[in-house]
């Protein structure tokens, strides 16, 4: 697949458009309100107030924050290779369900000091498998990864399900609630009552800051945006395309995995696994590097706010009995808006040529 | 008489998978793919139970549904033919959007009660042994579905404007040179995909799986969808046979699962998925340069009947699928 | 159909490509539009077939103006034309493509088309086969095809632009028995070429067009250094040659035999050849006869199917591609930004993405830095921040060359000097040259036969996928190497 966005523009006026978009994004949004019945003014406040009206829901938003941040890093990778890693929500998954298992392994006999790390690592490991796997059907079974990504998501999630009703079920009755969830001790320590650990932050912002550094200052980032760009003339220079296609989906699945096991051990977890425990943040990633144009700064600025509106839109649930999917709908306004706007932006600029 | 219930009740199932395939095929025949078909059959489900249910009329839910289904692909259209925007891109964020509109507004309509496409036998001929139950006694979504794989199949191969509607996803600039408006009938082709796609998420809503509900239970299906066009090889009848293929595999599922109660319940419904990459692989592999070499040491026979199966089931897609087309 | 052009003038950017044309065809007339590639004769038809606009300028069909709008609106009006790689639909079937947009009622009346498309084929002799699918024809089969379903649709103007790049010699007779056989019924032909050979052959009358101008109005036959002079201003001169003595074998194919990768192109076989040190070899033939086969396996592009590979003594057949750079082979491709260049990127990150200085960390002013002396040394007309697709041809030609390692053992070349002008040409063989000089040995393929003719030691002429003859470049003429291509005095 050729570029998957054009390039953005840095004038006045892009930035005039750009804001123009968000403001239709936020005018439809409003509208839609209005017809599910609320008042737009009464949902975009609850929908503050339940992002950052405390210091409760402020330490949800930032972990939420975290993983999307960290399935950022990874999608930067694969879309400047060109490709589309709609099986990123799979990874997450798999990520998870390799550090819960080695949790369940070690946890008692090592200490946690040990185990939590090891944790990481297996679910490093789990998400990178599972990348490589939808990187070899494209390869050599041909499957256009959107596929491959989409069957994989699903037979991660039903292996989930397996799991948490079959062998790793909570003694008693098993239910989709999940394994029986992890001692104290196998958590990940966080701030007295601010319920946020300052290693899933540290290890977000990291990852997209070394993403950055990599993608940029690095040869296998230059070499991936040449693959993105065009890959047979990469090809023909003698960069090795098969390698490198599937070292991006081992390292955007790794990320994924790393965030997989945020979502297992991350402070305001259920500190279980469930089924569908991704939970939509990849696609959710997705929607944040489209929005950024796939510039990693932006990402940064851009997942936490989308990371609050759907910590927010919970509120609208809880009160307003309107559907938490709000979030989602304003999220999706947001970067079609940003694609329509690019567009007419590409168009004026041809006819002003 | 299992037999015959079993087929009878598989193409009940099928109106919403036929058009959803069908529509898609139609699009992408053009030249133009609708990513968003996920969310499209979710949102288009909503509208058409929910209109049903405000105006006491299932006609009036169907048309809903088809206009969504149309006015989301034209906003595909738009972006993509006019603004020159990656298809890709804008499908999958319909997909997403469009998924989270049908969950906002149908909210206060999940688990209510609502009109249905009434069952409607078609007189004598559904006495007919065999045939009729399975062909004749059902509902007209059903009829229409079946009616409209023969239309469509019949309009492409049989009909000029059908032939120009081949050539315009393969070749747009010879398809220009003939005369076709390019881009008008690319905007046409895109809205009739979505109308159809409108009307297979009526189907579900109306008729298949009647109501609303959040999550819905259809998840999935958009997708299994687009799949099934490239399994069809971009061709009506062969996906038709895809689509149907697939239902049966959703009706048989519970009854695999009953005969055998030791494989764990995810297994079936999950099944479509491991299968969809099967047939994917299947229906391009036949190109895999390792392939071919893996091929030669197999023996004479072997190799032929292999060669010829998977020449038999490749299919690639319209040349100019996903691209912009410009005059000059 | 009597055609008349007058004082057509249509500009690309900074490129006057028509400049003030005009031209008068009565009917039954072979009209012959001469001019070198970037002389504006595909301009000048597209202008009348509908495909673009003039800026200004009349059209007048029979005395008639007429404004054709589009290619629709011009075989309404009867003008018809044929591109060189002919506007048609490949998975089709024939008979198909032969009625795809064609007037006449929604339902389709195969049996009616499938009679006169057999009727039509057989007036001139072509073999169509109405179920057969368009991409399992030959250009030369597609292009009757086309011409047929012009016909047809009632063209009594048809343009053929460039029609003898890839057809065989007996699809070209067809071709020309069925020009003139359409000419004796009143059609006007216009037959776009820059081959001299058959311009005279077969035109009545032949308009030269130089750089956007008319340079010469003439009936036939007429002395061809006259032709000659019209299209390039002056008579063509024999570049100077270099003398390089020759060494030792660098590559030598045995008997080798490759497979295409895609359908619609010929298979090549036994195939044996050597290559010596600072020799530098052209390869002559029609498109698709096999040259660019020999080009790609002797790249490590292709495996071959039998036969041997060696380089430099050392036998690479069925290796890696990264072998055959790490052995100093290099593949320039034809399709510049298609292959070649990355689009997009600027030459500074090209010129990194080849100079690898450091493991890990792209060191972004040393790259820079070396962009700027590859720009001097090769005198390319860009900044280091310049995205490579903002370079004219000529430029990122230059720019391919300059991206070359600096020792080179074999350089693989396809379509060197392809739309470029005279200036940038001789540049690049300039550059070329240099490096036979220290050794490096040069295997190109070209369909301009004065740079085969001026470029290369040793000729091989490609035909039907096999190599029909090894000519000494400095003692074969012109009409040698036109008709070895064309496949005469082939046993």
């Amino acid at each position: 697949m050729h570029s998957v966005l054009t390039r953005p523009g840095t004038g006045l006026a892009d930035l005039l458009l750009r804001l123009a978009g968000i403001l239709v994004a936020l005018i439809l949004s409003a509208l839609i309100l209005l017809i599910a019945g609320t008042s737009p003014l009464d949902a975009f406040n609850l929908l503050f107030t339940g992002a950052f009206g405390s210091s409760t829901k402020l330490a949800y938003v930032i972990t939420a924050w975290v993983p999307v941040l960290l399935c950022c890093a990874g999608l930067l990778i694969t879309f400047s290779a060109g490709l589309w890693n709609i099986g990123v929500e799979g990874q997450i998954i798999m990520g998870a369900v390799f550090a819960t298992w080695l949790m369940r392994v070690l946890g008692d006999p090592l200490p946690a000091g040990i185990v939590l790390p090891l944790a990481a690592l297996a679910g490093l490991a789990g998400g990178g498998v599972w990348g490589v796997l939808t990187g070899m059907l494209k390869l050599y079974g041909n499957v256009n990864e959107i596929f491959g990504g989409l069957g994989l998501n699903f037979i991660a999630s039903s292996l989930t399900v397996y799991l948490v009703l079959g062998p790793w079920k909570r003694p008693g009755i098993g239910s989709t609630s999940g394994t029986q969830p992890f001692p104290p001790a196998l958590w990940l320590p966080s701030f007295e009552g601010f319920n946020v650990s300052p290693v899933e932050i540290l290890l977000g912002l990291t990852a997209v800051a070394l993403i950055a550094v990599m993608l940029r200052g690095t040869y296998f980032g230059l070499r991936l945006k040449a693959i993105g760009k065009n890959m047979r003339a990469a090809f023909l220079m003698g960069i090795p395309t098969s390698q490198h296609l599937l070292a991006a989906f081992a390292l955007c699945g790794a990320f994924a995995g790393l965030a997989g096991w945020v979502l297992v051990v991350g402070a305001s977890s259920r500190h279980n696994l469930f089924p569908l425990i991704s939970s939509g943040y990849g696609f959710l990633a997705i929607l944040v590097v489209l929005l950024a144009n796939l510039s990693a700064i932006w990402s940064v600025p851009i997942s936490f706010f989308f990371a609050a509106i759907g910590i927010g839109s919970l509120q609208l649930a809880l009160q307003r009995q309107l559907d938490s999917s709000l979030g989602g709908v304003i999220q999706g306004l947001l970067v079609l808006s940003i694609l329509v706007t690019q567009g007419i932006r590409n168009r004026l600029l041809k006819r002003g040529d | 008489m299992e037999i015959v219930t079993l087929i009878a009740s598989i193409l009940t199932a099928s109106p919403p998978v036929i058009f959803a395939v069908l529509g898609e095929t139609i699009s992408e025949k053009g030249g133009v793919i609708n990513l968003s078909l996920d969310g499209s059959i979710l949102l288009t489900a909503m509208v058409a139970f929910v209109v049903a249910l405000k105006t006491d009329n299932v006609i009036a839910g169907l048309m809903a549904a088809m206009v969504t289904g149309a006015l989301i692909a034209l906003i595909i259209a738009l972006v993509s033919l006019t603004l020159r925007q990656a298809q890709v891109a804008t499908g999958f964020v319909l997909a997403l959007l469009c998924r989270d509109l049908a969950y906002v507004l149908g909210n206060p309509y999940a688990h209510v009660p609502g009109p249905q496409i009434p069952h409607t036998p078609l007189g004598g001929l559904s006495a007919v042994p065999v045939v009729g139950p399975i062909l004749f006694d059902q509902d007209p979504l059903v009829y229409l579905s079946m009616a409209a794989v023969v239309v469509i199949w019949i309009y492409m191969y049989w009909t000029r404007p059908g032939l120009e509607l081949q050539g315009l996803g393969e070749r747009p600039a010879a398809a220009y040179a003939r005369g076709v408006n390019v881009t008008l009938m690319r905007y046409v082709y895109t809205l009739i995909g979505g109308a159809l796609v409108g009307l297979g998420g009526a189907s579900f809503s109306l008729l298949v799986k009647p109501g609303w509900a959040r999550p819905y239970g259809v998840e999935g299906t958009g997708w299994i969808a687009l799949s099934i066009v490239i399994f069809g090889g971009w061709r009506p009848l062969r996906a038709a046979t895809g689509a149907y293929f697939f239902v049966a595999l959703q009706t048989l599922a519970n009854t695999f699962q009953s005969a055998m109660p030791s494989v764990p319940t995810q297994v079936f419904p999950t099944l479509p998925f491991p299968l969809m990459i099967l047939t994917l692989v299947l229906v391009t592999i036949g190109n895999a340069d390792w392939m071919n070499r893996v091929l030669r040491f197999l023996p004479a026979r072997l190799q032929r009947f292999t060669l010829r199966t998977l020449r038999a089931l490749q299919a690639s897609p319209p040349a100019a699928l996903g691209t912009a087309f410009e005059k000059e | 159909m009597k055609v008349e052009l007058r004082d057509i003038h249509k500009r690309f950017g900074s490129v006057q490509a028509n400049d003030g044309v005009s031209l008068c065809i009565e009917p039954g007339t072979i009209y012959g539009l001469l001019g070198e590639n970037g002389a504006g004769k595909s301009t000048l038809m597209k202008i009348l077939s509908g495909f673009i606009s003039a800026d200004s300028g009349e059209i007048l069909l029979d005395g008639k103006q007429v404004r054709i709008s589009s290619p629709a609106e011009a075989i309404k009006l009867g003008v018809g034309m044929l591109h060189q790689d002919p506007l048609d639909f490949p998975p089709l079937r024939v008979l198909d493509d032969f009625v795809l947009g064609s007037p006449g009622s929604w339902l389709l009346s195969r049996r009616r088309a499938r009679r006169e498309l057999q009727e039509l084929a057989s007036q001139f002799h072509f073999n169509l086969d109405p179920e057969a699918t368009v991409s399992s024809l030959s250009i030369g089969e597609r292009q009757q095809l086309e011409i047929v379903r012009l016909l047809w649709l009632g063209a009594k103007v048809l343009i053929l632009d460039e029609p003898t790049t890839a057809i065989s010699a007996q699809q070209r007779a067809k071709l020309f028995a069925a020009l003139r056989k359409l000419a004796k019924q009143g059609q006007t032909i216009i037959f776009v070429s820059h081959k001299l050979e058959e311009v005279e052959q077969i035109c009545s009358e032949v308009l030269v067009l130089a750089r956007g101008r008319v340079t010469g109005q003439v009936a036939m036959p007429f002395p061809t250094e006259g032709l000659v002079r019209m299209m390039f201003g002056q008579p063509v001169m024999l570049g100077k040659r270099l003398d390089v003595p020759l060494g030792r074998p660098l590559l030598e194919l045995e008997d080798v035999g490759v497979s295409p990768p895609q359908a619609g192109r010929l298979a090549v076989k036994n195939l044996s050849l050597a290559v010596r040190e600072g020799e530098v070899i052209g390869l002559a033939g029609l498109e698709g006869s096999g040259q660019r086969l020999l080009l790609e396996v002797s790249a490590g592009l292709i495996r071959p199917t039998m036969g041997k590979v060696l380089l430099g003594g050392r036998d690479m057949t069925g290796r890696p591609y990264r072998e055959f750079l790490e052995a100093g082979v290099a593949h320039l491709p034809a399709g510049r930004l298609e292959e070649g260049l990355i689009a997009g990127m600027t030459l500074t990150e090209h010129v990194a993405l080849v100079e690898r200085r450091q493991p890990f960390l792209v060191n972004w002013e040393v790259a820079a830095q070396a962009a700027v002396s590859r720009i001097q040394e090769f005198n390319i007309k860009g900044r280091p921040t310049t995205r490579v697709e903002e370079l004219s041809g000529g430029n990122q030609q230059r720019a391919l060359l300059g991206l070359l390692p600096p020792q080179l053992k074999l350089l693989l070349m396809e379509h060197p000097t392809r739309g470029l002008d005279i200036e940038s040409s001789e540049y690049i063989w300039g550059l070329l040259l240099n490096r036979t000089l220290l050794g490096t040995a040069i295997i190109f393929s070209s369909s301009d036969l004065d740079e085969l003719l001026d470029r290369s030691d040793r000729i091989l002429v490609f035909f039907n996928g096999s190599l029909v003859s090894a000519l000494d470049a400095r003692q074969a003429t012109v009409e040698q190497l036109g008709e070895l291509i064309g496949g005469k005095g082939v046993a």
